[in-house]
């Protein structure tokens, strides 16, 4: 009876879920080179506590990745619609990259605005912000438009990664998105990229233009 | 009881005939068939020595195949028929690699039998055969079902029909059981894991740009009132006609379940909800029913267009069909998502017309728990007499709390698995169920039950009792007064013989059928000393509904909600009820 006692209460709220959703993968034409993408999370566990990993990156095919970030930690819901989130990021492009420490908050803002805000402390003690929010609005039940904002601050000047100090990057994004199921789903889109201030400036010095649009196209996948 | 007009062989070929259903490894139990001429046709379990085993088989019914959890081979089970009065010993297989149980709902039985793991029993290991041993101390429609691991939404039920030891109160010449059920391919742990990550991940009626452009559903300044609550109007069901078959009797609407009757005779019906996740509403167009039980207990008879049938509840009701055509029982899912169409007809062959899915409904103001216009605001009560009103058009959110902590009681628990709180919740037990609000023609609700015979208990209760049905619809929580079952609450403790009224107050968006086990609790309706008796209620969005209780089972009882992925999200106490306090009768 024991036993059956115990296996009532895990089964009654306390089965662990998961998922993992590859909410970006995409490719970038461009005159010079075409550039690729991700961006994807996921989590196992409970309903207040889970395990969560996440992944950005980015770089040119036939080059070497520019940037490859892993981060993974731990999730905790703090009321209904936001959860905090502390680990670890590290990156593994080639070049210099850091580990860092994370702190993050991300949930669902009123208006049903998906939210997230990272703070990073990386081994040599700099620190850095990224923030994204993005809308998922339905123009029919399967076909998505869906605006995006990234925004990337740093405390300080970082030379050797070409980051200036203050708001040094923002990019916005746009994206069409045609769910084949609630889980796959195709789109199209553009995304227009400008770095500012001290980053400007490193990238102009590396002969990067600061700022520029790509079309978009890629896949949202999730399981 | 009359005996089928039919003989046997013709009701197989027409059977036969109407094959349109594929079922791999089982056929239909003969009270399930299509061309059936009456529950009594076929085999029944019956007698004071039962055997049911237990199985599994794939089955594809609506073009959706799936491993289904069986009685005997079937989904649905077979028919168990008894007599009031009598003993009966059923012994129950387990053919599965996993452990399993059956509950027998409604009856009224010793704890120890009440089938469900971890609280009555251990439950039935694989191999095992578990005897249930009672006596039957009641009549009435009522059904049994799995207690185990979801095998439920898998297939693993059936009806029970107790016939009364002295005279029908309610009459009939014929009578057919009609049992509602969901049936999809995906799993229900996979159900279950796809809501825990999107809430609204079968909803495929939500609201679009396209259809603010179309004129359709809420206004912008609404939607932006709504989104900025993150409530989403749409959200009446949480698993949909998107992956559910819906069935009667394990057909669905192209293979027509049939039931026979004859032109002139009184037909009862009787309605069974045995889905895992649908309300449905039903109706018979263009005929009247009079309901006659509900639950199982007889009530005065009461005419009706329409009627809401909650997850685990039963309406029987009486018809009576003069013409000779064809006459379609329509099981509608409340979110309009699909349908099932039955028929009943005088000859087999006979197909009754199809009906389209109305729109379907919006949730509104009152559904959060912040209309007032119910309330008598002096004393806090509602008035019944008042006409059901029709949903408030939402006005100005400005100022609207969607969770104002300071309502609840201090025994709610507030977490991340509490984003609602109903403002000013009222008692719902006199309206029109969710989305048959404004329909014209007659809908039956809990006001308009009054038991057939008054109950003994007449005392006042001693105490009160709160209970917070609590959810938080995005991340696909769900709980009492903000607590899930894994998280080892108290048990809610009732001293036998004790009498209570309970208050379920419904801090979510969302109708909850609320069953208790081992008792029936007494709808505080405004039926005075004919307040109907029911095993399950189905709690209105945003509303309270009272019961009183007398605690006159001894031992350790289930108490949940029926939609069977809200239990086994945690939507579930145990209740408690011990001879250790003074008895008060």
């Amino acid at each position: 009876m024991a036993e059956a006692r115990s296996m009532l209460r895990h089964e009654s709220g306390a089965m662990s879920n998961r998922m993992v959703m590859i909410d970006r993968l995409e490719w970038r034409p461009g005159p010079q080179a075409n550039r690729y993408d991700w961006e994807a999370e996921g989590w196992t566990g409970g309903d207040t506590d889970r395990l969560a990993f996440k992944t950005k990156g980015e770089g040119a095919f036939g080059g070497k990745a520019e940037k490859i970030e892993l981060q993974a930690g731990w999730l905790h819901a703090i009321d209904p619609w936001f959860d905090v989130r502390a680990g670890i990021r590290q990156d593994f492009q080639a070049g210099p990259h850091r580990t860092q420490a994370v702190v993050a908050v991300e949930g669902l803002a009123p208006y049903w605005l998906d939210v997230e805000a990272e703070l990073f402390l990386s081994q040599k003690g700099e620190l850095t912000a990224r923030t994204e929010a993005s809308y998922d609005q339905r123009l029919t039940q399967s076909l998505i438009l869906q605006p995006r904002a990234e925004l990337n601050i740093s405390a300080q000047d970082v030379p050797e990664l070409g980051l200036g100090s203050g708001l040094n990057s923002v990019e916005l994004g746009l994206r069409l998105r045609y769910e084949i199921t609630r889980r796959l789903g195709p789109y199209v889109g553009v995304s227009w990229e400008r770095k500012l201030g001290g980053s400007a400036r490193y990238a102009r010095a590396d002969d990067e233009k600061p700022q520029g649009a790509r079309f978009v196209t890629g896949i949202r996948l999730w399981f | 009881m009359q005996s089928a007009r039919l003989d046997r062989r013709s009701v197989i070929t027409g059977a036969a005939r109407l094959g349109a259903l594929t079922v791999l490894g089982g056929a239909m139990p003969g009270w399930a068939r299509a061309g059936t001429s009456g529950a009594g046709a076929g085999s029944v379990l019956s007698g004071e020595s039962i055997r049911i085993d237990i199985g599994h088989v794939p089955i594809t019914v609506g073009g959706r195949s799936m491993h289904a959890v069986t009685a005997n081979g079937t989904m649905p089970g077979p028919l168990i028929r008894l007599k009031e009065g009598q003993k009966v010993r059923l012994s129950v297989a387990n053919g599965l690699a996993e452990d399993t149980s059956i509950h027998w709902h409604g009856l009224i039985v010793p704890f120890q039998y009440d089938g469900v793991p971890g609280i009555s029993f251990p439950g039935i290991k694989p191999g095992e055969v578990f005897d249930y041993d009672f006596t039957i101390r009641q009549a009435g429609t009522y059904w049994y079902h799995s207690h185990s691991n979801m095998q439920e939404a898998m297939g693993l039920f059936g009806p029970i029909v107790i016939d009364p030891a002295g005279a029908e109160p309610a009459p009939y010449d014929r009578e057919h059981v009609i049992l509602l059920s969901d049936w999809s391919s995906i799993h229900p742990h996979v159900q279950l894991q796809r809501l825990k990550q999107m809430g609204g991940y079968f909803n495929r009626q939500k609201q679009t740009l396209g259809g603010l452009l179309a004129g359709k559903d809420q206004d912008l300044s609404e939607r932006l009132a709504w989104g900025k609550m993150r409530m989403d109007p749409t959200d009446i069901s949480d698993v949909t006609g998107s992956t559910y078959s819906y069935l009667v009797n394990g057909h669905d609407t192209q293979a027509n379940w049939t039931g026979l009757f004859v032109p002139g005779e009184r037909v009862r019906l009787r309605f069974i909800n045995a889905s895992s996740m649908t309300n449905f509403n039903v109706r018979l167009p263009a005929l009247p029913m009079t309901i006659v039980q509900a639950d199982g207990q007889d009530v005065e008879p009461v005419e009706t267009d329409e009627f809401q049938i909650g997850i685990a509840e039963t309406y029987d009701v009486i018809i009576r069909p003069e013409k000779a055509e064809a006459i379609a029982i329509i099981a509608e899912a409340i979110d309009r998502s699909g349908l099932c169409r039955a028929t009943l007809a005088p000859r087999i062959g006979m197909v009754a017309p199809m009906v389209a899915v109305r729109e379907r409904p919006l949730l509104a103001m009152k559904d959060m728990g912040m209309d007032m216009s119910g309330m008598d605001a002096a004393s806090g009560t509602l008035d019944l007499s008042a006409p059901v009103t029709a949903p408030a058009k939402a006005g100005s959110h400005g100022a609207m709390n969607m969770r104002d902590t300071s309502l609840v009681p201090a025994s709610v628990r507030l977490g991340p698995g509490v984003a609602t709180i109903s403002a000013a919740p009222a008692d719902r037990l006199g309206d029109r169920p969710t989305g048959l609000e404004t329909v014209g023609h007659r809908v039956l609700t809990y006001a308009d039950l009054k038991a057939l015979v008054p109950h003994p208990d007449r005392r006042t209760p001693e105490r009160e009792l709160e209970v917070h049905l609590t959810a938080n619809m995005e991340r696909y929580m769900w709980s009492f007064d903000g607590v899930k079952l894994s998280e080892n609450p108290e048990p809610l403790a009732f001293r036998h013989n004790e009498r209570v009224r309970v208050t379920l107050v419904n801090d979510t968006m969302m109708p909850h059928p609320i069953h208790l086990h081992g008792h029936f609790f007494e709808l505080v309706n405004g039926a005075e000393d004919r307040q109907p008796r029911k095993h399950t209620v189905n709690v209105l969005p945003g509303g309270k509904a009272s019961f009183d209780l007398t605690a006159d089972a001894v031992g350790d009882w289930a108490f949940h909600c029926h939609m069977l992925l809200h239990m086994h999200a945690g939507m579930f106490r145990v209740v408690t009820v011990r001879a250790d306090g003074p008895s008060a009768t």
